[in-house]
């Protein structure tokens, strides 16, 4: 089983603040910590364990600029077996069906049985690589996917649907699927196999390499553009309850005592 | 007339609340472009459901076929590429679901059509077709222009347009179209639906819950917040990654991926409240919330809200509930 991975290099905003920057077209870049987007770290994880039941090879790419390289070495520590990073300035400002398009011109020609991305990435959550890279490799494709169980020339996958609920689904290979968190464990990598991996090669690929024009990505090739960011509204106005932890703790039982809910 | 498409969401036999909160948003579109609304009903014997999508909806295209019993969202493709290019819509719009995100950005591809995705607002300015969308579990929001297109197809996010019926029935026409599959669907195949394993706490009868969030940061600090809960006279709800690592069963997870609930009290600790999470529990009766970041998005759904580390909150909020439950039992 010849595997590719397609990876993403974002910035961890769940517990961090952000800051809209003077652009007002991104936010502000200092001061948040890079890594590999949580998806796609659990399609990493699914590739290398297919690798390792059935053999065959990972292969991880990711579209960015240098510092990008980080993601790409984790991958390689895990058990990717080559590393690619598409790196030009008029990458700049692709959508996810610029960014597809990128993709696509590299994958088609390596070999490969199944395809994998994360569902989504945390910081554009688009969720449509995936599938826009299956039209253009003419592979079907499922999304969302928490479990996966490889048959001859098949894979059965549970899709997440609402509710608790999944649904099973037969699909032919070689095929794309989008993972969901949750759907394994991912590994943890030693510091000793993430300098090991630091030997390796990453490969390196510009416009001139992927067959297509300026017009195919960044802004041009791209389905929207972004106006302007901003913050969303509140919804309903809470009281900010202040003070030392103590303070804080009696305001909040009392106000559990006042409802009666203690 | 050009027309406004929308794709009804339906499984095992019911309408999914998305298809009428997207009828409504595109009535208010159809009467700002002067487009007419049309619902697309795909399915097997799904007759009676187009008659209630007649209330909304000038026009229901209705397409019956035993293969579309379960969404095969290679069948649907086949299908809308025939519809939209036989009635070339203006825009087409459907659920930001499990079924949407399987079909839309390959529909989109396929046709050449312009795509945006997990819109919660959208509309024709200028000429210009704008949509707002959010960026980073919900702290961001976005309005983006999309490129110029003969079609325009979006998916939009749920829970975020209010259903209403129009003010008069419309009666809407139900043209049945012949099925355009002519052989079966071989690259992918529905199987069946897979239920989660039942687990032994029913979240949604809960008077009292605790949600935790990946602010928990380590399965060792597990026992702490069960021990709060239990104190509490609650039980441990949970967002996402905490179900994701295995700490809590997936019957605990609340959100649009596992469980919607209403208890008297929710207090959330170390949940940023992205969406897909927040949409569970925002009915609550009273909900406190717990978070390091002050512009967390559970803060705008909160009717108290926590700037501080949760771990400094946790031990005295423990003994405070203690003390009033002890005076309590001898005033």
């Amino acid at each position: 089983m010849d595997i590719v991975v397609c990876v993403k290099h974002v910035p961890e905003t769940a517990e961090a603040e952000l800051k809209i920057d003077a652009t007002g077209k991104a936010i502000e870049k200092t001061g948040l910590v890079y890594d590999i987007n949580e998806w796609d770290d659990y399609a990493l994880e699914e590739a290398v364990r297919i690798k390792e039941k059935h053999s065959g090879t990972v292969t991880a790419i990711t579209i960015g600029a240098e510092d990008s390289d980080s993601t790409l070495r984790k991958c390689l520590a895990r058990g990717a077996d080559k590393a690619i990073r598409l790196t030009d300035p008029k990458f700049e400002g692709s959508d996810g069906y610029a960014i597809a398009k990128i993709l696509h011109s590299v994958i088609k020609t390596l070999h490969f049985d199944i395809v994998l991305t994360g569902m989504q990435a945390g910081d554009d959550g688009n969720a449509m690589v995936g599938p826009i890279l299956a039209e253009m490799l003419k592979i079907p494709h499922a999304t969302m996917v928490k479990k996966m169980e490889l048959g001859t020339g098949t894979a059965k996958v549970n899709r997440e649907l609402e509710g608790g609920l999944e649904e099973q689904v037969e699909v032919k290979l070689p095929a794309l699927f989008s993972v969901q968190t949750g759907i394994n464990e991912p590994r943890y990598v030693s510091i000793m196999g993430i300098r090991k991996a630091m030997q390796k090669e990453i490969k390196l690929m510009t416009l001139a390499d992927t067959g297509l024009t300026e017009n195919d990505v960044g802004p041009a090739g791209s389905w929207s553009r972004i106006e302007k960011l901003y913050v969303p509204p509140v919804e309903k106005q809470a009281e900010f309850l202040k003070g030392s932890p103590e303070e804080v703790a009696t305001r909040i039982a009392e106000i559990l005592r006042s409802r009666g809910l203690i | 007339m050009t027309e406004i498409f929308v794709l009804a969401e339906h499984r095992q036999g019911l309408m999914r609340d998305i298809t009428y909160e997207m009828l409504t948003k595109a009535r208010e579109i159809a009467e700002k472009t002067n487009a007419e609304l049309t619902a697309v009903l795909l399915g097997k014997d799904v007759k009676e459901h187009a008659k209630t999508l007649a209330e909304y909806a000038k026009t229901v295209l209705l397409v019956q076929d035993p293969r579309l019993e379960n969404f095969n969202s290679e069948a649907y493709r086949k299908i809308l590429s025939k519809l939209i290019a036989d009635h070339k819509p203006l825009l087409v719009m459907m659920g930001h679901t499990s079924y949407g995100v399987d079909l839309a950005p390959r529909l989109a591809t396929a046709l050449d059509l312009t795509l945006a995705t997990d819109c919660i607002d959208l509309g024709f300015e200028n000429e210009a077709f704008t949509v707002t969308r959010q960026m980073f579990g919900g702290k961001v929001n976005v309005k983006a222009a999309a490129r110029k297109a003969e079609t325009y197809l979006v998916t939009i996010r749920q829970a975020t347009f209010a259903p209403q019926k129009p003010a008069a029935p419309t009666n809407g026409q139900i043209t049945e179209i012949p099925s355009p599959l002519t052989e079966e669907i071989t690259e992918k195949r529905f199987i069946q639906y897979v239920l989660p394993p039942p687990g032994g706490v029913d979240i949604t009868a809960a008077e009292k819950l605790v949600g935790i969030g990946r602010g928990i940061k380590d399965v060792a600090n597990m026992p702490m917040m069960e021990e709060l809960a239990k104190t509490l006279g609650g039980v441990l709800g949970c967002s996402r990654p905490i179900v994701d690592k295995g700490w809590l069963p997936t019957d605990r997870q609340i959100g649009t991926s596992g469980k919607t609930v209403k208890p008297k009290l929710y207090i959330a600790f170390g949940i940023s409240g992205a969406f897909q999470h927040v949409l569970g529990m925002k009915s609550s009766d009273l909900i406190i919330a717990i978070n390091k970041d002050p512009k967390a998005p559970i803060f705008s759904f909160a009717d108290y809200a926590v700037v501080e580390d949760l771990f400094k909150i946790v031990p005295p909020l423990k003994s405070k509930i203690y003390e009033v439950q002890a005076k309590k039992a001898c005033p």
